[in-house]
């Protein structure tokens, strides 16, 4: 789950991360009344989406007097801001972030992950902040420094102490870094973060270590030890197919092609969409049913497929283990009945009762074409598509 | 022979009183020498019952103690499941399979680095996985055993349905298998392919590999690189789902994310080919290639 920047300052604030003070706006009127309270003559006007690169995109803006706040809330909020993240069609802007002005002398980056081969909270920490860090890592790699925390210990004085010399903090600011970084990890391993990252990290004209962004994103799997976190969710940000997919229990992601697909399982889900693209065409989603789907379960399914308004064919993909290709049959008939489907639909069952699941569709007297292995089911369904 | 499990392997299951820990207990007990397997199981609250005739002890420790049980198969909750693993170390069993989807990465992060800093023999398999199965002597887990069959192949996959698919075909081919390992889909956890493939090379009944991977981490490229300078090589084939997955997006697993720019299915089928493991990047074609390299 992703959270926007404001409320990520608010999670690292509460772990003793220093941030600039900041308030949460949702109209014009709000935000020049926030840079008012905030006081001071520069403030910053943050368009608040989920996605990065943000201040490219033209929504992040230096204001210098109170009409300029106004003037730059007003173009940013309700923007469809477009970045490297967005998509062409780009988010449209519903909350801003108004915060005080910092003055810059160094930009710095740090980040969390777990990393998959040591198994522990890895830091990543580099001079080069306020950059997209994956190019920093593609191009000049030896900039950025990682420290992998004992989770017995958590991150030690002496391990922050050393990254934020090599990032460049000066000795007077080393105290302060060491709270910022510890502050970090601890807002990372206490809210079962899977992602945190702060970019920049910045060093002041007069030496104070101050967080400019806040960017977190969570363990799904965790949430249920943290309802204040879940609360922070704004599904304004999700994709609605998404949305609805979870709430009966379906794995789904919209993609961009024009085949819709249904399949039993992640791995075989992700190879089916790649049969597919092997043969010419695009998948439009990814959709695992799971292991006990229901007749229910693959209505729904069908629902959010042909809610797709791109798909001209599906393709139904099952190896039938717990998971019975009878049900599976059932689940079809009753789905295409109830979506009066109009469009191709190719099925390829195997294993479980797949004799009586390939008797109940050939007698439901629905145009269903059938194939028997993975790579014929794709090909037909990529000529169902072409000739429709 | 075969790998990691056999038919004299003594199973506790833990989460027996479950729905799905019954479920798959009734149905392993069925399949080959499973009656005389699967001979406990473990709930604090009903210790002294049984289930199917299967005593309930209260803890593993103890069911190790009563029956000598090895190996143990989790089914317990997510909340709950890293503390299952974790009993199931501390009394030291060879073999841990957790079946449980959804465990929190932390919990796993927490639990990996106890069983590290004691030093633990105990191998665990998954989470988040469908568990191993050696044909026609004992499978312990979800998969089902009707499409394997007893052979010389064997079969590593992080996917539960892609490798009954693999199996299917293989079994089609009149290829069996020696052993089928689930290591599963989560970010972390225990056997990776790399530790699979190698006791795969040793195992003196497996002819042949068939590795399953997918998008996300580099436990492939790990294991294509070991391949690559092992002594004792027998042929292995890939495949690597998740083509067509686009970047950030998770795909089902948690552990099937593109981040990063790493992980691409792409960079793990190049480097499996560059250390001698042919692909193939039609997944209806596995079972005949590895039969091509036989």
């Amino acid at each position: 789950m992703k959270i926007h920047e404001y409320q990520g300052k608010e999670i690292l604030r509460n772990h003793g991360v220093t941030t600039p003070r900041g308030v949460p706006c949702f109209s014009v009127d709000e935000a020049v009344k926030a840079a008012e309270s905030l006081g001071g003559n520069v403030w910053v006007v943050k368009a608040q989406i989920h996605a990065g690169g943000r201040g490219k995109g033209g929504g992040v803006k230096v204001a210098k007097s109170l009409d300029q706040v106004r003037e730059y809330a007003d173009q940013i909020l309700g923007m469809q801001l477009v970045t490297h993240q967005t998509g062409p069609e780009g988010q449209k802007v519903r909350r801003l972030l108004i915060e005080e002005g910092a003055d810059i002398k160094k930009e710095l980056y740090v980040g969390m992950v777990v990393d998959r081969v040591t198994q522990r909270v890895c830091l990543m920490a580099s001079s080069e902040g306020g950059m997209d860090i994956e190019e920093v890592a593609a191009h000049t790699p030896e900039k950025i420094h990682k420290v992998f925390v004992d989770p017995a210990k958590g991150l030690t004085d002496a391990e922050a102490d050393d990254v934020a010399r090599k990032i460049g903090v000066p000795d007077a600011s080393i105290t302060q870094a060491r709270t910022q970084l510890q502050g970090l990890y601890n807002a990372f391993w206490g809210t079962d973060a899977s992602l945190a990252e702060i970019n920049p990290l910045i060093l002041t004209g007069d030496g104070k270590v101050i967080a400019l962004d806040a960017k977190m994103n969570f363990d799904s799997n965790a949430l249920y030890r943290h309802e204040d976190i879940l609360a922070m969710r704004d599904l304004d940000e999700e994709d609605l197919a998404e949305i609805e997919a979870s709430k009966h229990d379906l794995s789904y992601i919209s993609l961009d092609g024009n085949i819709g697909c249904m399949v039993n399982g992640a791995g075989l889900a992700m190879a089916t969409m790649d049969t597919i693209k092997l043969f010419g065409a695009e998948p439009a989603n990814f959709l695992d049913v799971g292991g006990g789907a229901t007749v229910e379960k693959v209505t729904e399914a069908f629902k959010l497929m042909l809610a797709n308004s791109k798909v001209k064919a599906i393709l139904v993909n099952i190896f039938g283990g717990i998971m019975r290709c009878d049900t599976i049959a059932d689940g079809i008939i009753e789905a295409a009945k109830q979506t009066h489907l109009s469009v191709p639909l190719v099925v390829r069952m195997r294993g479980t009762n797949e004799e009586i699941g390939k008797r109940t569709l050939e007698q439901s007297g629905l145009p269903i074409i059938t194939a028997n292995d993975m790579a014929e089911a794709a090909q037909k369904v990529v000529a169902a598509v072409a000739g429709h | 022979m075969s790998i990691l499990i056999n038919k004299d392997t003594k199973v506790v299951t833990q989460g027996i009183t479950g729905k799905t820990g019954q479920f798959h207990t009734s149905a392993c007990k069925a399949y080959a020498n499973g009656a005389n397997c699967f001979v406990a199981g473990v709930n604090p609250k009903k210790a002294g019952e049984t289930f199917e005739e299967i005593p309930i002890y209260a803890t593993v420790k103890e069911a190790k103690e009563k029956q000598g049980v090895t190996a143990s198969v989790i089914y317990v909750p997510p909340p709950f499941a890293a503390a299952a693993i974790w009993e199931a170390v501390e009394a030291e069993l060879d073999l841990v399979i957790c079946i449980t989807e959804g465990i929190p990465v932390r919990d796993m992060v927490e639990v990996k680095n106890r069983m590290r800093e004691m030093g633990s023999k105990t191998i665990l398999c998954g989470p988040n996985c469908p568990g191993i199965i050696t044909p026609d002597e004992i499978k312990i887990g979800i998969m089902p055993g009707h499409a394997h069959k007893k052979g010389r192949i064997g079969v590593v996959s992080r996917s539960g349905t892609l490798t009954y698919e693999a199996v299917g075909q293989l079994t089609d081919l009149g290829l069996g298998q020696s052993t089928a390992v689930g290591i599963g889909g989560d970010p972390v956890n225990g056997l990776k392919h790399k530790e699979v493939l190698e006791l795969f090379m040793n195992d003196p009944d497996t002819d042949a590999v068939i590795m399953i991977g997918e998008i996300g981490g580099s436990d492939e490229e790990d294991a294509a690189r070991w391949y690559a300078g092992c002594s004792n090589k027998k042929p292995v084939v890939g495949f690597i789902a998740g083509v067509t997955a686009p970047a950030g997006k998770r795909m089902g697993h948690a552990g099937a994310i593109i981040s990063g720019g790493k992980g691409t299915a792409q960079e793990k089928l190049a480097t499996l080919e560059e250390c001698g493991i042919r692909t193939t990047k039609n997944p209806a074609e596995m079972g005949l290639l590895l039969k091509s390299v036989l």
